[in-house]
């Protein structure tokens, strides 16, 4: 018999305000709408998240370890990004 | 339950809590017999929602009906003839589009149903209904998403989406009559009258089947009655023949 | 949310119930991620360092494949064995066990999505995997094989069944392979639960009537040959035979032998059996002070292989249960692939004609 491969959705949650929605897993769902409620009833059943995010796994466009060198690296010598690169005086607060 | 409670209001809370653990107890069956693994997930989660229900009515009623019974002695102790449920969640699990069927009519009850008892004059019953009404509106979409699917799929599933709600038909008028439980407990505003439930519940229904392509089915020319009396079909009495026959078989032991 | 509410907490000898409640799945979750140290296109770098594989990443070609294999295998396991365990949801004796036991069932249908998930990240799908399991080409874990008779045997398989898994399951928590890592930690935590009410459905019924008491004691006496054959083959000393269990401690997708496994589960689970009071079907099971372990008798391999090739109370009913359901529901399968289609073209059809105006 013939059988309907449904499609596979990657599934982000938000455990809690104030935190980014984290990848936890995938699901298969015929279209997204059933897609959010899949991934509600398996990786929230326990008060895990307060926010679903789903998004077809065809349409997730990745960096590939092979171009580690070339997209991670030039981030390497920019240490003046993190704020721990600046000195300021002693007892100074909320800087 | 405050000093207006009477036994008969008790007998309307007890139909609603039946309702809601025999459904469970269908609804619990599928396990393993679901379409896709999702769909295990989606109804076992379902069936947790009522029968969380049921356990709430139970204690309650148990604890303030005179009788001091506890959910296990009015779940397992009760002979059929004692359960107020109605027979469409007694009816034994068809195929999913059925299944689908079923929980859209009895979930689009359910919703106004809690809505209605949000209004109820009884602080507890209030407070149950409250939680329940949220559970349910999730019910009725899942419902709702998947008579859309099947009913607008392929001519397999229409035919079948057909069939299930001309299966289902017969048993919706039994959840909007009103009996003589659900008529004193409306009186002392304590609970609401079915008939009044049924127009917004129709048309919930008829919004979905409408987005389904589906006809609604014709009147059928029976249609059951008797549940609230304690008066079932045929599968019930099996249905609690397996429910209860442990505890049953083990006179006063605890589980 | 079901659980733990048996433990005394004034019990001075409450100690952890199972592998997973020792910190163990914590301190697997608090692994610290170096893999910027290192060269991500050298597999071996990243084994050596006990990092973790992410799907990108090269891997052997045999690696792949031995965790397709393991992690397939894992998760056919947890939806088969829903069916033993869901044979009593009709039947569980209290509401409340009743409502335990549908979200136990629950839990193994999530856990085998888990891992299904974590074995669709290595390019294999998960209708192509039900496949290998509806045709015989994957197995499932033959403890499924047996019948599940009485209620006390719900509370058999949650104390003895999922805690042998736990057992199986708490270092793979640290394996090198990412997606199954953090499904096997996600599990763990979950199955915790798990053996925690089955060990509290004993307990209850051990203090319960006469007959009660029975029905525990021959579910043990059931099951727990069979658990201690969950483990796996003997794969030390002279049964050392060096090749798969070698090669998967090798690439750090197992961390312990079969062996040593057992001997743990043995040593964490007679205490609890004194505890419960239900007497352990082995003679030969005792302390040892030399070895600091209990020696336990011997296993029925003999019945081991016969039930793992199919010759076991249920396979056939297994199988045959897992086949029908998955074909009876083929066509909701397909009428919402066909709804989402005609959504699709819809949409298309409705924004051709937003463009066109």
């Amino acid at each position: 018999m013939s059988d309907t491969t449904l499609p596979l959705f990657e599934v982000f949650v938000r455990a809690k305000r104030g935190l980014s929605h984290v990848h936890v897993g995938s699901i298969h769902a015929p279209d997204a709408t059933m897609a959010v409620r899949n991934a509600r009833d398996l990786y929230t059943r326990r008060q895990e998240g307060v926010s679903i995010w789903v998004v077809a796994a065809s349409d997730i466009v990745a960096s590939s370890p092979d171009e580690k060198d070339s997209f991670f690296d030039p981030a390497g010598d920019k240490i003046y990004r993190h704020p721990t690169f600046y000195t300021v005086p002693e007892g100074l607060e909320y800087l | 339950m405050t000093d207006t409670t009477t036994a008969i209001q008790a007998a309307y809370l007890l139909g609603l809590g039946d309702d809601a653990l025999i459904y469970s107890h269908r609804l619990g069956s599928w396990l393993t017999w679901a379409p896709l693994l999702e769909e295990d997930m989606a109804l076992a989660n379902i069936s947790l929602d009522l029968i969380g229900q049921a356990r709430a009515i139970y204690t309650y009623v148990g604890a303030n009906d005179g009788t001091g019974r506890s959910e296990d002695d009015i779940a397992y102790w009760r002979d059929e003839r004692e359960f107020r449920n109605v027979h469409l969640v007694e009816q034994p699990r068809g195929d999913f589009g059925q299944e689908m069927a079923r929980m859209l009519w009895f979930s689009a009850y359910q919703r106004e149903l809690y809505a209605g008892l949000a209004g109820s004059r009884d602080a507890q019953v209030r407070a149950i209904a409250a939680k329940a009404v949220k559970e349910v509106r999730y019910h009725l979409d899942h419902a709702s998403q998947w008579v859309v699917r099947l009913g607008d799929g392929t001519p397999e599933s229409r035919d079948r989406m057909v069939a299930a709600f001309s299966w289902v038909a017969p048993y919706i008028a039994e959840l909007f009559e009103d009996d003589a439980a659900s008529v004193a407990a409306a009186e002392a505003g304590v609970g609401v009258l079915p008939s009044s439930l049924r127009a917004a519940a129709e048309a919930t229904v008829a919004a979905v089947l409408a987005e389904a392509t589906l006809e609604p089915p014709a009147v059928s020319r029976w249609h059951a009655r008797g549940g609230r009396d304690g008066v079932h079909s045929e599968p019930m009495g099996y249905l609690i023949a397996e429910m209860q026959h442990l505890p049953r078989s083990h006179p006063g032991a605890a589980w | 949310m079901y659980g733990n509410d048996f433990v005394d907490p004034n019990d001075p000898g409450a100690g952890p119930l199972n592998a997973a409640d020792g910190g163990a799945v914590e301190a697997a979750a608090a692994h610290v991620d170096r893999r910027s140290e290192i060269d991500l296109s050298d597999f071996d770098a990243i084994i050596a360092a006990d990092q973790r594989v992410e799907p990108r990443d090269v891997m052997p070609e045999e690696y792949r494949q031995t965790l397709i294999r393991q992690i397939a295998q894992h998760a056919h396991s947890e939806i088969i064995g829903m069916q033993p365990e869901g044979n009593w949801i009709t039947r569980a004796p209290s509401l409340r066990r009743k409502a335990i036991l549908i979200a136990k069932v629950q839990d193994e249908a999530g856990h085998g999505l888990y891992l299904y998930s974590a074995a669709e990240t290595l390019g294999i799908d998960r209708a192509e995997l039900l496949d290998r399991l509806h045709n015989g080409k994957q197995k499932y874990s033959s403890i499924f094989n047996y019948p599940t008779l009485t209620w006390a045997d719900i509370g058999a398989i949650g104390w003895l069944v999922d805690g042998a898994a736990i057992m199986n399951q708490v270092p793979l928590c640290r394996c090198s392979y990412g997606p199954y890592a953090r499904a096997m930690i996600r599990t763990c935590k979950e199955e915790s639960f798990h053996q925690r009410q089955g060990f509290e459905l004993l307990w209850d019924l051990v203090r319960g009537t006469e007959a009660q008491k029975a029905m525990a004691q021959d579910a043990v006496n059931r099951w727990w040959w069979p658990a201690l054959a969950m483990f796996g083959p003997r794969d030390t000393g002279e049964h050392a035979t060096g090749g798969h269990t070698a090669q998967s401690m090798a690439w750090g997708i197992k961390r312990f032998s079969n062996d040593d496994l057992r001997q743990r589960f043995v040593d964490m689970t007679v205490p609890q059996a004194e505890r419960i009071g239900i007497t352990i079907p082995d003679p030969k099971l005792a302390w040892n002070a030399e070895r600091g372990h209990y020696d336990f008798g011997d296993i029925d391999w003999d019945e081991f292989w016969r039930v793992l090739k199919g010759d076991g109370a249920c396979n056939a009913q297994r199988m045959a249960r897992r086949v029908t359901s998955h074909e009876q529901g083929a066509w909701v399968r397909d009428a919402a692939a066909a709804y989402a289609a005609k959504q699709a073209a819809r949409q298309q059809a409705a924004a051709g004609e937003g463009s066109a105006a």
